[in-house]
């Protein structure tokens, strides 16, 4: 039988707020454990939340970066269960009228293909704090300092059939998100985490099948390998006439595997209600408005331009306009050449990034040096062999491309009389590979200029203009010929 | 409307309270008590009336996203049952 996998996410944004959602408490990254949960983290007695107007504007900016109607007044709830990284029994979040209404985003599937996904709806709540289970003498650890963080939970609708969406609106939202500058986007220190909703059913029916949760995921791979294994996992399960049990599943990225969480069954009554210590938000249209002129370009409007403005492919301008730091860095460094900055961008700089485990914000080469240095490659200052090893040493920190010429000693030769002088010496000293050249029947020639080349590059210690040398060349052989 | 004693008990596990049979039969019994006003409640005319998640006839106040908290980690963890590394620790749960 033919099955069609439908896949809904659920995504944990986290806002990049100075403070938590309900409290002043830092929510700075790495802090020592616990010095950064008060009195309201804890849930002490006698403590009330105050909501924190900034979790509010960012939240609201998704909204308009996703074309969502933003609720006017919205309501926090109360989701009740008890988890020792939840101080007060209950995560304050919004169920009834959350933030952010219903929206859509949009998918570039390659090959011009797109396909819209539906957003449901997006709210506001706060995060748990983590639990360490190392062994503690018997016991789990718990550092509170993540409890209250702002987050917004982005709930899109089954519009997906297959990981490679899934995957791409996952990249997609990635790329909003951290576009308009309402999440460092850190997947690693688990700033957006994902839940994957997954049902199969036989080709052609309408109805959807039973479907499972996958929680937590924390990267584009992971996110892929869940949903390839618990696929063809319902699949078995049906092809052998079982029938797939409605449950929360955490994947095991090391092993693999997948497993039911039963406990969260058991505890998936969360009897929710209006939370008591909150008075409803109301926002008006002025806050909307003044929100909607801060909301900075959006991926999509940002790659349709790097096509227009910089003649970029389509996919190199997808890949350039994903993130803002990577968009920003590829801008400063197009002044003198858009295709070779997209190509070294895409290519040394990405390369040594991710060898050196580096952000395009961290990088010790910046877009403007790498600008300077490809002017320096468009002038014939340098050849694009003398351009790695200029890159080179911009990255070991010798300063801009013009100190690193300077300092290496790797200014091409592009002056013609000094060139023709090498290419005479060379010939000169070489008279029986010039023999050699002269018995070479005619259409085989162009073979036995390498060899040359490589002489007069050699005795240029590598700093003869080649696209010069090889025209030189050519004439002075013609020449003897 | 009423509730019965297996709702109660279902209930005394999602907030993690022991009961006994006894008491269970007790709460199931002054929770119908309290549900009877809540029929009461529910019988009057609300057509037109949009509903309230607040009693009080106000709106939130937001707070400017400032740092007002400072580390008090110590005063925290002198009053918890058992800390290490700054962690709090408690009982194993694990899923």
């Amino acid at each position: 039988m033919e099955w069609e996998t439908v896949i809904g996410l659920e995504v944990h944004v986290q806002l990049n707020t100075a403070t938590k959602i309900f409290s002043g408490a830092s929510t700075a990254f790495g802090a020592e454990p616990n010095t950064q949960a008060c009195a309201i983290d804890l849930a002490m007695p006698g403590t009330l939340p105050v909501v924190n107007a900034e979790a509010y504007r960012k939240a609201v900016m998704f909204g308009l970066a996703i074309d969502a109607g933003i609720a006017k007044r919205s309501v926090f709830d109360r989701k009740n269960y008890f988890y020792p990284d939840l101080p007060k029994g209950y995560q304050t979040t919004q169920l009834d009228i959350p933030i952010v209404g219903p929206g859509h985003i949009d998918l570039q599937l390659g090959e011009g293909k797109t396909k819209r996904v539906r957003i449901h709806h997006a709210h506001l709540e706060e995060d748990a704090g983590k639990s360490l289970h190392e062994d503690f003498h018997g016991m789990s650890g718990i550092d509170l300092n993540r409890a209250g963080t702002p987050l917004i939970e982005v709930v899109s609708e089954p519009d997906m059939n297959n990981s490679v969406e899934a995957v791409a609106f996952a990249k997609q939202l990635h790329s909003i998100v951290t576009s308009i500058g309402i999440c460092d986007g850190k997947m690693a220190q688990g700033s957006m985490r994902f839940d994957v909703n997954i049902s199969v059913r036989p080709k052609g029916q309408e109805e959807l099948g039973t479907r499972t949760e996958t929680k937590n995921l924390n990267s584009f791979k992971f996110m892929e390998e869940a949903i390839a294994l618990e696929v063809e996992r319902q699949i078995d399960i049906l092809e052998d006439g079982g029938s797939i049990a409605q449950e929360t599943r955490l994947y095991n990225s090391d092993a693999k595997t997948s497993k039911s969480m039963r406990s969260k069954e058991e505890a998936n009554d969360y009897r929710y209600f209006p939370c008591p210590d909150l008075l409803p938000v109301e926002i008006d249209d002025d806050f909307i408005e003044a929100v909607r002129k801060q909301l900075p370009e959006l991926p999509a409007e940002r790659q349709a331009r790097f096509v227009d403005t910089y003649k970029l492919s389509e996919y190199d301008a997808s890949l350039l306009s994903a993130s803002a730091d990577l968009a920003h860095f590829f801008e400063a460094a197009a002044s003198s050449d858009a295709k070779l900055a997209a190509n070294w961008v895409m290519g040394e700089v990405s390369a040594r990034l991710n060898a050196d485990d580096k952000a395009i914000a961290e990088s010790p080469v910046t877009g403007d040096m790498l600008g300077d240095m490809i002017a320096r490659l468009k002038d014939n200052t340098i050849s694009s062999k003398q351009a790695k090893q200029v890159f080179e040493g911009m990255w070991k920190g010798e300063g801009n491309a013009d100190a690193v010429i300077e300092k290496r000693g790797l200014k091409q030769v592009s002056d013609t009389g000094a060139l023709e002088g090498m290419v005479d010496a060379v010939l000169a000293a070489n008279a029986a590979m010039v023999e050699d050249y002269k018995n070479t029947d005619e259409s085989k020639r162009k073979k036995k200029l390498g060899g040359f080349m490589g002489q007069i590059m050699k005795a240029s210690k590598g700093q003869a203009n080649p696209q010069m040398i090889n025209q030189i060349l050519m004439k002075k052989l013609n020449e003897l010929v | 409307m009423a509730v019965d004693r297996s709702e109660i008990e279902k209930l005394a596990v999602l907030a993690r309270i022991e009961m006994t049979d006894e008491a269970a039969e007790q709460v199931a019994s002054s929770i119908s008590d309290v549900l009877k006003l809540v029929d009461q409640l529910q019988a009057a005319d609300t057509d037109g009336v949009a509903p309230m998640a607040h009693p009080m006839d106000a709106v939130q106040r937001l707070r400017l996203d400032e740092v007002s908290e400072s580390d008090q980690r110590e005063k925290f963890q002198a009053i918890a049952p058992a800390t290490e590394n700054g962690l709090y620790l408690v009982p194993k749960v694990i899923d």
